[in-house]
């Protein structure tokens, strides 16, 4: 820390104040010494204040009784349990967003982004617009809007709309039929899984084939067939078919049986998608757009399609753009979900506010709900890190 | 990210271990109360009394179109804490609260009082704020359209049910619905302004929170006659003013100005009369009008007849807010003076 003066005898002359070696190290020193001084003050005011107005720090509360009932849970969830299961509903809820999110937006803002790209007028001007729109508004409103004036005007659920394949929509969400699994399902599982498995054992042995030169049963191709057959035969084969279609019925409020994904799900989802796919429309573009006019030529004159073009060509060059910020709009989506109150829907923060609300204990709430979001936007930045790693040129 | 993330967590380690170290050099963030200087200081050298309401429930605090200022049941005892304190009834200044806000407001002191329509618990009595009596008892309620022909909650088998997150109705909802066997499903919201319009649009089958509060938004409906409360009441509702927890002396000011109320109903005091009642010659009357001095709250002698000049007893709060000629057309049932049979009843005003 103390960098003597006299050591270097160019500087012997310079008085400590003026050498610019001790000036960068007082300097870091100071800038650490403030922000710490800064960060204990709020910290010690926290203690003070919590321990004036009697409130204890702790998460021994995870273990009472919630009380409050769910909506939307993906787990057995009932008011009995405890805290810590409503954040377990919680989490896997913004898990459940955030993952099918991140799918869907991905899938779209590459369409999008590569249709923006198109040379038909058309196509251009409305992913334009769209991108524009999206990218410029407050999701927050978009959410309300599609919440309010899009979801909420469809007809009441006993006027469903009804689509074919006993699909009903109405303002109380999607209900479809759910496959239901019969004391078959078991044995013919079973059998399928051992056909695959016998599939997975030839592409190792024509791996091994590949590498030695040596002959091998094409067990393979054995393997897919006998799944296709299990599959085929097996369905047949218990009687009872193993997978059987439960459709949903009108009861009298509401659809029973089958599957059905919930106006404030379908809202925060699809809110998600295309507020983030028209940001990764953009960066999708400027990817392919990095990719030098050559490549695309050199690619033309090889006789490449044009879908051979952009698959072979431009996205294995333009995803070393692309990811980085990719991986922004990831994390944005997943912390975006957190808007998921505005429309009712019981996600991580939603279940934190009712229950830093119904405990009276709001600071260990909320710091459990920062450890959680800062832990999954991690590891998210982890996966994608290390598939930038993957995609990006070695450099030789 | 490794090396942006290091001095991050070596600051926040460094800072913790200087927060332990230094518990007891931390100042008082300004505007706090501390232990000495209580908050009816706090409120006098401020001017002005910040009052946690709800802000958009009709009857007991909303902005009224006409007058453009906060009106309703509520927003009157925060005038008369203002009056008792300040002597003036219009030294308020309002702060809309949603059942998410409202608890920490109170906890860390943000508003002088939280006078919003809040059940009073053994959990928030401890850990939120000293609640002072209650100003309105209610009941948990439940409305369903009429064209549903749902006449019990046994009806209401497998319905969705929208409710607000955060409240005592949200608990108390899963424990009748649990205790008797029921299904439902909820739907919930933390604002008012999206539980009702949501039920109105469909989304819920039915829609509950206190009884009054569901007669106060049924006129917000685009049909309230279509509406209809259950008989069925499910929970005791005491709702009350709150004080921050700690503060002795500022509890007491609010409790007295709600017992205040009671008393001038009592004895006959409103706000037209009370200046001739001063120094009558009912002991009782001339004590409660300031007769004897300030009694120990650390307020003016005649603080009452400030309040009542201002809002009136509690009668005519009630009136004035929710009875009859408003569009709630409030029975007073439980809210009666206990000489009515009701369940108001103030200590004796004296030393």
């Amino acid at each position: 820390m103390t960098a003597a003066p006299g050591v270097d005898h160019r500087h012997a002359s310079v008085p400590p104040w003026r050498d610019v070696r001790i000036l960068r190290v007082v300097a870091q020193v100071a800038a650490v010494a403030a922000v710490a001084a800064a960060l204990a003050w709020l910290g010690g005011n926290l203690v003070t204040a919590m321990s004036e107005r009697g409130l204890a720090f702790g998460f021994g509360f995870l273990d009472n009784r919630a009380g409050f009932a769910i909506p939307d849970s993906p787990m057995p969830y009932e008011a009995n349990d405890t805290y810590g299961q409503a954040y377990l509903v919680g989490l896997l809820n913004t898990l459940f967003v955030g993952v099918l999110g991140i799918l869907l937006a991905t899938v779209l803002g590459v369409v999008v982004g590569v249709a923006r790209l198109s040379d038909n007028w058309l196509v251009k001007r409305v992913t334009g617009t769209y991108i524009e729109v999206m990218r410029n508004t407050p999701l927050l409103v978009q959410l309300f809007f599609l919440y309010f004036a899009v979801l909420l005007q469809l007809p009441p659920v006993a006027d469903s709309i009804a689509l074919p394949g006993s699909v009903y929509l109405s303002q109380r969400g999607l209900f479809l039929p759910a496959p239901q699994a019969s004391p078959a399902f078991g044995p013919w599982v079973a059998l399928v899984a051992m056909a695959l498995a016998l599939a997975l054992l030839g592409r190792v042995t024509s791996a091994r084939r590949k590498a030695t030169g040596r002959r091998t049963p094409p067990w393979g191709r054995i393997g897919l067939a006998g799944a296709l057959g299990a599959a085929v035969v097996g369905w047949f084969a218990f009687g009872a078919a193993p997978l059987t279609l439960q459709v949903p019925e009108l009861g009298r409020f509401n659809f029973s049986g089958g599957m059905s994904m919930s106006t404030p799900f379908t809202a925060i989802l699809i809110g998600l998608v295309i507020y983030t796919a028209a940001f990764i429309a953009e960066v999708v573009r400027g990817g392919i757009q990095s990719v030098r006019r050559g490549q695309v030529e050199a690619a033309r004159a090889l006789g490449l399609s044009e879908g051979d073009t952009l698959r072979l060509v431009v996205f294995p060059q333009a995803l070393r753009i692309i990811v980085p910020p990719l991986t922004s709009q990831y994390l944005n989506l997943v912390k975006n979900s957190s808007l998921a109150i505005a429309v009712g829907y019981p996600d991580l923060f939603k279940v934190g506010v009712t229950m830093s609300n119904q405990t009276g204990q709001p600071v260990p709430v909320i710091v459990l709900i920062m450890g959680t979001y800062l832990a999954i936007s991690l590891v998210t930045s982890l996966l994608m890190n290390a598939y930038n790693r993957r995609v990006q040129v070695l450099e030789r | 990210m490794r090396s942006n993330l290091m001095p991050v967590v070596g600051i926040t380690v460094l800072a913790l271990v200087v927060a332990a170290c230094g518990e007891t050099a931390p100042s008082q963030p300004a505007g706090s109360p501390g232990a000495e200087g209580g908050r009816l200081d706090l409120v006098r050298e401020r001017g002005q009394l910040i009052c946690g309401v709800n802000g958009a429930l009709p009857g007991f605090s909303f902005l009224d179109q006409a007058t453009n200022e906060m009106s309703g049941f509520d927003a009157d005892f925060c005038r008369a804490v203002a009056a008792a304190v300040l002597g003036d009834p219009e030294a308020v200044e309002f702060r809309n609260l949603t059942t998410d806000t409202r608890g920490p407001a109170i906890q860390t002191g943000e508003v002088d009082v939280l006078i919003r329509n809040t059940t009073w618990t053994v959990a928030r009595d401890t850990s939120w704020g000293l609640f002072a009596p209650t100003t309105f008892y209610d009941g948990q309620g439940v409305m369903v359209r009429a064209a549903d022909g749902i006449a019990s909650l046994e009806d209401l088998a497998d319905a969705t049910i929208c409710v607000q997150t955060g409240t005592t109705t949200e608990l108390n909802l899963a424990d009748v619905f649990d205790a008797r066997g029921i299904p439902f499903e909820t739907e919930t919201f933390s604002e008012i302004e999206q539980t009702y319009p949501a039920y109105d649009e469909g989304t819920c089958d039915a829609v509950t929170s206190d009884r009054s509060q569901l007669v106060a938004t049924r006129t917000t409906l685009a049909n309230p006659d279509d509406h209809v409360i259950l008989d069925e009441v499910l929970s005791k509702e005491p709702l009350g003013p709150v004080a921050p927890l700690g503060d002795d002396q500022w509890f007491n000011v609010v409790k007295w100005v709600v017992f205040a109320t009671f008393q001038a109903e009592e004895s006959g005091i409103t706000s037209s009369n009370v200046q001739d009642m001063v120094g009558s010659e009912d002991p009782v009357i001339a004590r409660l009008l300031g007769g004897e001095g300030d009694l120990g709250l650390g307020l003016e002698a005649d603080w009452v007849v400030d309040v009542i000049s201002a809002v009136g007893n509690y009668g005519e709060i009630y009136d004035r807010n929710l009875g009859p000629g408003t569009p709630f057309e409030l029975e007073r049932g439980l809210n009666s003076l206990w000489t009515d049979g009701g369940l108001l009843y103030a200590p004796p005003y004296r030393s």
